[in-house]
């Protein structure tokens, strides 16, 4: 046990943060994040839309836990254990399908997918004292959704979702505000890949703007390739060519909020979508405009914005919209689990727009992202000399007063204290 | 598709034809690669778990036309490119090679891969997979049209990133 020692230094008075590296690579820190972290905090299962209709199913794996998340008969949206009650195998082998009953192939126990018991094959060999209809496969203490991600708790004594999200849900209404029904989808293709960092580090990574000249280069070199302004400003304290903010929601949640440079599928074109491009993009603010006034339009259109809900789910608003989320696979492992997502009523030019624009940056065959994942891994090969060199700097922007800079680290910081907290103040 | 409309494509010259792109390709040869493909050339990677999805409304790992092509040529080339800096060595067996249709001057391959990838500390990332290539064929030879790449695996997992030409 690591004990309730602090992990980082925190000097406000000389403006001075540290970050003890343990903290990155230590078994015991990572035990006491399961319990601590994972199995208080709401965690981020899938999104509504990935279930279409009443019987579809994906398996998933949620903080180490293998679940079903499921639409049952009646159109419930539900997160089973992926348990059999009888000896433990899994209930569903399958990733994703459309299923009434998910049947444990070992001795043949049968569920309905409410999750509740449907039939124990041979039940007349059980005493009176076996009660059959208590055998309904397990759940998450609490199951809740905002906006239709869903999210669920293991602690049955955490606040309801949706004060626990606070002012992030802004940033998610800022999301599912670009559907003139309001209704977002998951769209069909998932990228998941394993990245030999801590998990932590995608923390910092996605919304850590301070490294995009260096890490990115060569996307920054693609932009200018391809017709984007990307000069870096006049203002010596920002590195990247437009203004932005990096927001403390409470909670630990936090994001940048950036003026937009890079083009987005809703809406601010730039030369990579065509000139063919024009007229429906201009339609779609136009459609914004009408909705939600222009101020909004404009806040939606013209800002990306990089969002992180505590602890691993991050919702990237920029060259495309994506949901990243991803667990700890042992101390300097993480399994990364990634989906784009777009209005219902996109167009089939739009969405083919949204989808290309996403690979202009995300993912492991990305511009960028193969980028982040090696600088991660370069860290984390690097920490294996934590204990000669003990600390990890992270005072960037720290006597700054008023509005924080995206490519400053206040809101690493904001992630930190916050996970901090949570370590050394639990029982 | 008719498989014998043209007889003068052979399994053989398909084979040469991969064997020569795979050597390009693992010898980071790749504006010579460049050379090899049609003006119209596609490179496609669709997301291990929608093999069958269409890139305009499927999420790919890589949905390149041929002017993103020459841009991830100079991007991977770029020593700033840092996933592959220091460059991955690369090899790649091809078998099972089959002539799947010929259509006028296009003719399908496929063709079964492993590629593997080392980076520093031996680290080792083995890509197995179905290459489908379309060529279009001239008095020239051949020039890519098309290379499609399915990778065998349930989810890119372990193995990390697609950040040089697969």
């Amino acid at each position: 046990m690591t004990g309730a020692r602090s992990f980082v230094v925190d000097d406000r008075e000389k403006g001075i943060f540290l970050l003890d590296r343990e903290a990155l690579v230590s078994d015991d820190v990572l035990r006491g994040e399961m319990r601590n972290i994972f199995a208080k905090c709401w965690i981020y299962v899938g999104h509504g839309s990935e279930l279409k209709r009443n019987g579809d199913f994906h398996t998933r794996k949620v903080a180490g836990r293998p679940v079903i998340f499921a639409r049952d008969g009646k159109g419930q949206v539900r997160c089973h254990f992926n348990t059999c009650r009888h000896r433990g195998a899994l209930v569903c082998t399958e990733r994703k399908g459309n299923t009434r009953r998910f049947n444990c192939v070992y001795h043949g126990w049968i569920y309905n997918n409410d999750g509740s018991m449907a039939r124990v094959p041979g039940d007349e060999a059980y005493t009176a004292a076996f009660d059959q209809s208590t055998f309904g496969l397990k759940a998450p203490a609490r199951f809740e959704q905002y906006r239709d991600f869903w999210f669920m708790n293991l602690d049955p004594d955490a606040p309801a979702l949706v004060d626990y999200l606070g002012k992030a849900t802004d940033y998610i209404d800022l999301v599912v505000e670009q559907s003139p029904s309001a209704t977002m989808e998951v769209l069909a293709g998932t990228q998941e890949y394993d990245v030999n960092a801590n998990w932590k580090l995608m923390v910092e990574n996605s919304v850590d703007d301070y490294h995009l000249p260096s890490t990115h280069s060569t996307w920054l070199n693609y932009m200018a390739n391809s017709g984007v302004k990307v000069e870096p400003p006049k203002d010596p304290s920002l590195v990247l060519p437009t203004h932005g903010l990096a927001i403390d929601l409470g909670n630990g949640h936090f994001t940048t909020d950036n003026v937009n440079f890079r083009g987005r599928p809703v809406a601010a074109w730039i030369p990579i979508y065509g000139e063919d491009a024009k007229p429906e993009m201009a339609a779609i603010r136009e459609e914004l405009v009408q909705r939600v006034g222009p101020d909004r339009a404009k806040r939606i259109c013209d800002t990306n914005r990089n969002l992180v809900i505590f602890p691993n789910l991050v919702i990237n608003d920029g060259s495309s919209v994506t949901i990243r989320t991803f667990f700890p696979d042992g101390a300097n492992r993480m399994h990364v689990t990634a989906w784009a997502l777009g209005p219902v009523e996109e167009s089939e030019s739009a969405r083919a727009r949204r989808l290309d624009a996403f690979l202009t940056f995300y993912g492991p065959g990305g511009f960028a992202t193969p980028d982040d994942v090696e600088a991660l891994e370069l860290v984390q090969q690097g920490l294996a000399n934590y204990s000669d060199d003990r600390w990890s700097e992270m005072s960037r922007g720290m006597g700054r007063e008023g509005e924080q800079l995206n490519s400053d680290e206040h809101h690493l910081r904001t992630f930190w204290r916050h996970w901090n907290k949570m370590m050394t103040e639990a029982l | 598709m008719n498989v014998h409309a043209n007889a003068t494509v052979t399994r053989a010259e398909v084979e040469d034809f991969l064997y020569h792109e795979a050597a390009l390709l693992d010898e980071w040869r790749l504006k010579e690669w460049e050379g090899i493909l049609a003006d119209d050339a596609t490179y496609y990677v669709p997301p291990n778990d929608d093999l069958d999805g269409g890139h305009k409304d499927t999420l790919y790992i890589i949905s390149d036309d041929r002017e993103r092509i020459r841009q991830r040529v100079i991007r991977v080339l770029d020593p700033n490119c840092h996933a592959e800096f220091p460059r991955s060595r690369l090899c790649r067996l091809i078998t099972n090679v089959r002539i799947t249709g010929v259509e006028g001057d296009l003719v399908h391959a496929s063709s079964n891969f492993s590629c593997y990838r080392y980076r520093r500390y031996q680290r080792e990332f083995v890509y197995v997979g179905v290459y489908k290539h379309t060529l279009r064929k001239s008095a020239e030879g051949f020039k890519i049209k098309e290379r499609r790449v399915l990778l065998a695996a349930h989810e890119l997992g372990q193995l990390g990133s697609v950040s040089f030409i697969l």
